[in-house]
């Protein structure tokens, strides 16, 4: 596979038609495994990692479930290549270091990758446009018994699957889903509705996953719990909670407009002659206005951009994105200036 | 119990933290928590906080041992304490008293109700086996908890026979 053609393709999960679409961007689950028989990756030496590798490889090749899938090893490619499909949310900050015997599996559609000697041998990750769990649950439970066929992975009846990290034990399952609430937190509500979910279980995150901070009110939604419970059951858990969630910022969101309608209307449109007429431009200020616009679309105070366009210019105005549009490397200042006249280019009216 | 910093919202992360050889705890809520790990410049994961966690729950006993190492790979408990990572899938076992409480504590279980590693179920018709130990060990805790402590002991008993044969397997299968 060429890293270069995704540049002009749409993800699959960037199309803006799932359900739910106008609060929730994208569902993903990620399944932790191990191959039997080795150390866990921050202990195996070198000819271990190479081994486990060559293993996975194997095993993938031969996997239905994966066909036309292409394999990347890690070293082969650049940093700003791997910068790039951190930024496509196609692997981990953590897989970019020290390339040695890591790899990325990745179909064609970029809704199934799987990190080859992340911190777990396997991570697994199915990603699906809008609210959409329980079919990213079916495609990745199939492909993980796919794997499971011609991998041993660890595994103890009493503890299921076995991760280097005990956070993960069990179902070794994660499933995220990345919602944009911007009226909860116009009306501060945030910070009660994160205090109820660490207490069922669930956590919070920013746009990168853990350690990174929210920007644009977009937050990642997981379940921090992976064992004691089924994988269906899990995923029923995180559903059921985030549909309250999506419940409620809808309602906010129509009470805004009802009670604020000149202000919000304001800011959507200040939102837009701000990105339309900028010449330089940070990624920061970037997500916050582009989060305005789409709230601005879902509430009918402007009827374009298409949602497709606003979740494209998400991608494409990060750094390693603006770099390979650009075909060299850029300082941030210049990036700023790139970014400012792609947002131009794509919101023209 | 209140967070330590804002002192308005509930402390959530408990965080020990070792300056000149001097222990602090501190309870934080998550928000202070979060500013507190910006602070510290480290990506402030759950995993960064096992060390607090690594001794919870454990019996004084076995806190009392140092130096305790897998016997498969050779790593030892307090590297696990410093990264938060194990060594190899044979940890579990090794380490089994001190990480039973922090699975506990981490997930509210230590028990997997989740699918089967299919390998193990396509080789030597472990499934059923396997499920039915799952089953037998969850009917056990329900037996001590329900106080019937005679069909407590039969299960056991049955748990045992069942693991003796599903150990053997496995190390024939292990070779």
């Amino acid at each position: 596979m060429k890293i270069d053609n995704l540049l002009y393709k749409e993800s699959e999960w960037l199309k803006g038609t799932g359900p739910k679409a106008n609060t929730v961007i994208s569902s993903r689950i990620r399944l932790a495994r191990n191959v039997d028989g080795y150390n866990f990756f921050t202990t195996a030496s070198p000819e271990t990692k190479r081994k486990i590798f060559d293993d996975i490889q194997a095993a993938v090749k031969k996997c239905k479930t994966l066909k036309g899938a292409s394999l990347l090893s890690m070293k082969e490619i650049t940093e700003l290549d791997r910068q790039f499909l951190v930024e496509r949310h196609l692997m981990s900050l953590e897989h970019v270091a020290e390339p040695e015997s890591k790899g990325l599996v990745l179909d064609d559609k970029e809704v199934v990758s799987i990190m080859i000697n992340e911190e777990d041998h396997l991570r697994i990750q199915v990603l699906q446009s809008g609210f959409n769990l329980t079919e990213a649950w079916r495609i990745i439970d199939a492909i993980d018994n796919d794997l499971a066929e011609r991998l041993r992975f660890a595994f103890s009846p009493r503890y299921g699957f076995l991760t280097a990290c005990p956070t993960n034990t069990g179902t070794g399952l994660r499933g995220s889903v990345m919602l944009h609430l911007p009226a909860l937190a116009m009306t501060n509500q945030l910070n009660s509705v994160f205090q109820a979910i660490s207490k069922l279980g669930l956590t919070i995150r920013g746009l990168y996953g853990e350690g990174t901070e929210a920007t644009g009110e977009f937050y990642q939604i997981s379940n921090q719990v992976t064992l004691g419970y089924s994988e269906t059951d899990l995923i029923d858990n995180i559903e059921k909670i985030i549909s309250r969630i999506i419940g409620r910022e809808n309602t906010t969101r129509a009470s805004l407009l009802s009670k604020n309608k000149e202000e919000i209307t304001d800011k959507v449109w200040r939102a837009m002659g701000t990105l339309r007429s900028a010449r330089i431009i940070t990624s920061n200020e970037t997500i916050t206005l582009l989060s305005t616009i789409r709230l601005g679309i879902d509430l009918a105070i402007i009827k374009e951009p298409d949602v497709k366009v606003l979740n494209e210019l998400f991608i494409l105005m990060q750094p390693a994105h603006l770099q390979k549009l650009e075909g060299k490397a850029l300082s941030p200042q210049e990036r700023d200036v790139k970014r400012a006249a792609l947002i131009r280019e794509k919101l023209k009216s | 119990m209140m967070c330590d910093i804002c002192n308005k919202r509930e402390a959530t992360v408990h965080l020990t933290e070792i300056i000149n050889d001097k222990v602090t705890k501190m309870h934080l809520c998550e928000a202070c928590a979060k500013e507190k790990g910006e602070e510290m410049e480290t990506h402030f994961g759950i995993s960064d906080l096992l060390q607090g966690l690594a001794d919870f729950g454990v019996p004084h006993e076995v806190k009392g041992k140092k130096n305790l190492k897998c016997a498969a790979c050779g790593f030892m408990f307090s590297d696990f304490q410093k990264i938060g990572r194990l060594g190899c899938p044979k940890c579990y076992d090794s380490f089994a008293p001190q990480l039973v409480p922090l699975l506990k504590r981490i997930h509210g279980s230590d028990r997997h109700m989740g699918k089967l590693a299919l390998k193990m179920e396509k080789g030597k018709q472990q499934p059923s086996r396997v499920q039915e130990l799952q089953e037998l060990k969850i009917k056990l805790q329900e037996a001590i908890a329900g106080e019937a402590f005679e069909e407590a002991v039969v299960i056991r008993d049955k748990i045992r026979q069942l693991e003796n044969s599903l150990g053997q397997r496995e190390d024939n299968e292990n070779r």
